[in-house]
């Protein structure tokens, strides 16, 4: 029985290691450090233990069988045993019994996720309820705006610990993935089409972010910092933003329109063409004297869901 | 003049690169071999009549598993790359274009070059024998899908040395493939060969669809049919319906590329999300195009070396058909994370989690088809039996997937690369080896090394596991796809130490795989029978390898495992009296189809360069050829009855 002991090594590998992984803070998934990334992580729970058992049915009647029947000379062999309709009415329903223990808290997450997490922090003064910020995805940077504190960071985020953070997802040249396991999944970053993904974390601390979607040469490099700070922190910071750091001029941010990989930065203030959100085909007829009709930006309205959360942004 | 034929030449030639130079030293070297070889041995003649312009099913199913097989080695060398590449942190083996191009080139030839004609391969050898046929429906147009995938896999290769590969991934996203961030010819080979065998895959599943449905045996109802035929028939039905959408996809981009059209950019109003839909409504029933065949071969090679009836066989054809029909309804769980509503979302979720029902069920059938059986570990039992758990693990993950909330967790993780090789290998891959042993002796007339066939087993499959098991956990640390390196520090370093060493593992495994190959072309057992596994169905009725004709007298049908009913009468005493033969009727060999794909191929590099006084010309010749092909009235002819009574008498069948 060579054979079977080496089928079912792997399978016990799996579940040992998966039992080990509950306590490691090396796997981001399973280590969430926010009210988003932890709704997610329990429906992962959930479906790993309906699947583990699923698994070890199979494998237990694997191995039986093998064991009962492989050997040679093995009695009870029956070549008419060709059907039997119960047996397989029971795994039918079955099947469809853990379909409907998945699919219900899956579908109630899933619509959870359009509303804002609750805040369990006293908010921050510069944020207020909660903070909107504007993500865009360059190759292969990261470009990080405040709207309501008017500063821009580039490659890392500063958010206030536990207050709900908004973060509104577009383009500008290749599509991306904003991804910050810890804190939640992820939504792409499109030319033609703004998302949002609402996350927050529970304590201060930092957590590693990185696009998800590859988008050419430098993708391995685009990665960020979520940094999370108590409320108190989080004003200090803006407001030393303000005072210390320099204005993000039109020159500077074609600069960064450029296809490269750059060093995190931050910057006091933007110009006005930034908050336009254009993309790459845009901002070029732009830069030809073409006018720019940026109503097609908005051609599919992510907002209707939560249309609420826009009333929400200081 | 001769600077600019210098800078031509700098352009044309992928250059740089001591790996590609070495490539072009050993392309070269191979292609002067072959011509000497052929030449010296004066094999030119045989090479053409028998081979190049064959329209016998066997003959062009051998030439497709011979490609798909050269395919998988290079595809498998690309993941060679790969994994040396992202052994340890920070490595410079690749740079990250090169890597791009790696991780391209792995993911498509793997899917379009091996998996599917390593299938059709398959179908192609089986399914005729198995209803009792004399050949396909459509033998011309059988020849012509070969070549065409032929050549549309070589256009595709040479842009390893000439011009540069594509870099964009095999899902080819837009915006990033399209010209604004893609420039260069390394996207349009991906667009235009793929292109070229997706035309040869289309006309694949009309003219079996055609073949099963019209030519079956008397008597042979549709649930008398094998289960290989009816996953062949579903498959067929599959490629029919998805394959358009990907035709039409591909022919868009190209339009963008090559004439500057906006269906994917993202200036002038193009929607990039589009390609993902039309790739996705293609690539999902692609999976199953890949799955459903290896569901049948597990089915036949399950059946038989357990000396049992397959159980609930009809569940199993009507799970099938399930699997069909949502298969083209989970399309977008492909990109849950592109900005759907909650109730679009929900939608796909639940529909792809119903696919785990009757694949569940088809799971467990397998399971009651050994239970009570008298279960035979040959080399093709093993990978048959080593499907049932390693898939059912990438099957419990695809359901995990399912979940769009969870899936936000792991899109584009190592998670997702983990899961589909799950399905991909320890469905696609093993259900191949296992056809490739189990009718190796059909299609060459001897066995393939059990031994050192069962070496190759686990060593692949243990291997398979130790690569593609801990790339879960990796998945779960946050590596993302498609990272050609990593900082040290996150934690990642040891697991992928790990699965290289499980990679190297599954290349010595398929080396060992082709070394049999070699020493049982030279030392295999003969099979002089026609039925070295105690076969069921129809396709050890007749001798092997099957005489061009394939069944002197076209066998009648009256049961399921039809030959294993002939054998039961036999026993009792009760095989029918023989009967004269007659003369039979038999397709015409025919240079047609490899010289219009020729001509595609012409076509197809031309567009690739934009170089349209290549390309025209090219596209003359192909309608030159159906001119020609259309004037062609003599396309058949009769086989004697003396040559039927001389080759039955060589194999010892004639009565």
């Amino acid at each position: 029985m060579k054979n079977l002991k080496a089928l079912i090594k792997p399978a016990l590998l799996l579940m040992a290691l998966a039992m080990l992984t509950g306590c490691s803070e090396k796997i981001a998934v399973l280590n969430p450090q926010g009210p988003v990334a932890r709704s997610q992580y329990h429906l992962i729970i959930w479906s790993l233990i309906m699947m583990s058992l699923v698994l070890a049915v199979v494998l237990i009647i694997f191995v039986y069988v093998l064991a009962r029947y492989g050997r040679k000379n093995s009695d009870g062999f029956d070549p008419n045993d060709t059907g039997n309709r119960r047996l397989e009415i029971i795994w039918m329903v079955i099947p469809v019994i853990i379909c409907v223990l998945l699919a219900v808290p899956t579908v109630k997450t899933l619509f959870s996720l359009n509303q804002p997490p609750k805040a369990t922090a006293a908010q921050a003064q510069t944020a207020g309820e909660s903070l909107t910020i504007d993500v865009t995805s360059v190759q292969w940077k990261w470009l990080f705006r405040y709207p309501g504190q008017k500063i821009e960071t580039v490659n890392y985020v500063v958010i206030p610990a536990g207050t709900p953070v908004k973060f509104r997802l577009h383009a500008y040249d290749a599509m991306n993935a904003f991804w910050v396991p810890e804190l939640g999944g992820q939504q792409y970053t499109m030319t033609d089409m703004p998302m949002q993904l609402w996350l927050q974390a529970d304590k201060p601390g930092n957590y590693d972010g990185r696009s998800s979607n590859y988008s050419g040469k430098g993708f391995a490099h685009m990665t960020f910092k979520v940094m999370s700070r108590s409320s108190t922190d989080f004003d200090r910071w803006v407001n030393d933003v303000k005072d210390n750091k320099p204005a993000l001029t039109h020159e500077k941010y074609m600069e960064l329109l450029k296809p490269n990989t750059v060093k995190a930065q931050a910057f006091s203030s933007y110009p006005a063409i930034v908050a336009k959100d254009l993309n790459k085909a845009q901002m070029e007829a732009l830069m030809n004297g073409e006018s720019v009709d940026t109503d097609s930006m908005h051609g599919m309205d992510m907002d209707h869901e939560s249309g609420e959360g826009g009333s929400q942004d200081d | 003049m001769i600077e600019s034929i210098k800078s031509f030449m700098g352009w044309f030639f992928v250059t740089g690169d001591p790996m590609i130079y070495g490539a072009d030293a050993s392309i070269a070297l191979a292609s002067i071999g072959i011509v000497a070889v052929l030449t010296y041995f004066k094999k030119w003649k045989w090479l053409w009549e028998e081979w190049l312009t064959t329209v016998d099913h066997k003959k062009i199913g051998i030439m497709y598993i011979i490609a798909a097989l050269l395919m998988l080695f290079r595809g498998g060398v690309d993941a060679l790359m790969m994994r040396a590449q992202l052994t340890l942190p920070n490595l410079h083996f690749l740079d990250a274009e090169h890597y791009n191009q790696v991780f391209t080139t792995h993911g498509t030839i793997m899917i379009i070059f091996v998996a599917m004609p390593f299938i059709f391969g398959l179908m192609n050898i089986a399914v005729p024998l198995q209803i009792g046929a004399r050949d396909v429906a459509f033998p011309f147009l059988n020849a012509l899908s070969f070549w065409l995938f032929f050549f549309g896999a070589m256009l595709f290769n040479l842009s390893f040395v000439i011009g540069g590969s594509p870099d964009a991934g095999w899902s080819s996203y837009a915006p990033y493939a399209g010209a604004e961030m893609n420039p260069g010819v390394g996207q349009n080979y991906y667009l235009i060969g793929v292109q070229i065998s997706g035309i040869g895959s289309l006309a694949t599943g009309i003219n079996f669809l055609v073949t099963i449905l019209k030519m079956r045996a008397p008597g042979m109802t549709l649930f008398k049919m094998p289960l290989f035929t009816w996953s062949i028939l579903i498959t067929s039905v599959i490629v029919v319906f998805a394959f358009p959408a990907f035709t039409v996809a591909l022919a868009l981009m190209s339009i963008d590329r090559l004439f500057g059209a906006h269906f994917f950019t993202i200036a002038a109003g193009g929607s990039p999300m589009l390609w993902a839909n039309l790739f996705w409504f293609w690539g999902h029933p692609e999976v199953y195009i890949v799955l459903l065949p290896v569901f049948g071969i597990f089915s036949e090679v399950i059946a038989t070396f357990a000396h049992k009836t397959l159980f609930g066989y009809a569940v199993m054809v009507w799970s099938m058909v399930a699997i069909s029909v949502l298969s083209f309804i989970t399309w977008l769980h492909h990109f849950f994370t592109m900005g759907n509503t909650a109730p679009v979302n929900a939608f796909f979720s639940i529909s792809t989690m119903l696919i785990a029902i009757p694949t569940g069920v088809k799971i467990f059938n397998w399971l009651f088809t050994l239970n009570k059986g008298r279960i035979q570990f040959t080399t093709p039992m093993l990978w048959a039996l080593a499907f049932i758990p390693n898939f059912t693990i990438g099957g419990i993950t695809g359901v995990m997937l399912a979940m769009a909330p969870a899936d936000y967790q792991y899109h584009n993780s190592y998670f997702l690369v983990a899961h589909f090789h799950s399905t991909l290998i320890a469905g696609t891959v093993f259900g191949i080896f296992c056809g490739l042993h189990y009718w190796w002796p059909k299609m060459f007339g001897y066995l393939l090394d059990e031994t050192k066939g069962k070496w190759a087993f686990w060593i692949f499959m243990i291997s398979f596991n130790i690569c593609f098991m801990p790339m879960y956990f990796l998945g779960l640390m946050g590596m993302t796809r498609r990272m050609y390196t990593y900082p040290a520090g996150l934690g990642w370093t040891p697991i992928n130490v790990v699965m290289t060493i499980g990679a190297v593992g599954m290349g010595v495994g398929f080396i060992i795989m082709a070394y049999n190959i070699v020493w049982s072309a030279i030392h295999g057992k003969k099979d002089k029978t026609g039925d070295p596994w105690d076969g069921r169905t129809l396709e050890w009725a007749t001798s092997s390898p099957a005489a061009e004709y394939n069944f002197a007298h076209i066998p009648e049908v009256s049961t399921r495992d039809a030959f294993e009913a002939m054998k039961e009468a036999e026993r009792k005493g009760e095989a029918d009296s023989k009967k004269p033969y007659a003369p039979i009727h038999m397709p015409s060999n025919t240079g047609i189809p490899v010289i219009m794909s020729a001509f595609m191929f012409v076509a197809g590099f031309g567009c690739v360069f934009e170089w349209y006084w290549m390309a025209i010309p090219g596209a003359i010749g192909v309608i030159a050829c159906m001119i020609a092909r259309s004037f062609v009235y003599d396309d058949h002819h009769f086989i004697p009855v003396e040559d039927i009574e001389r080759t039955e008498a060589a194999t010892g069948r004639l009565s």
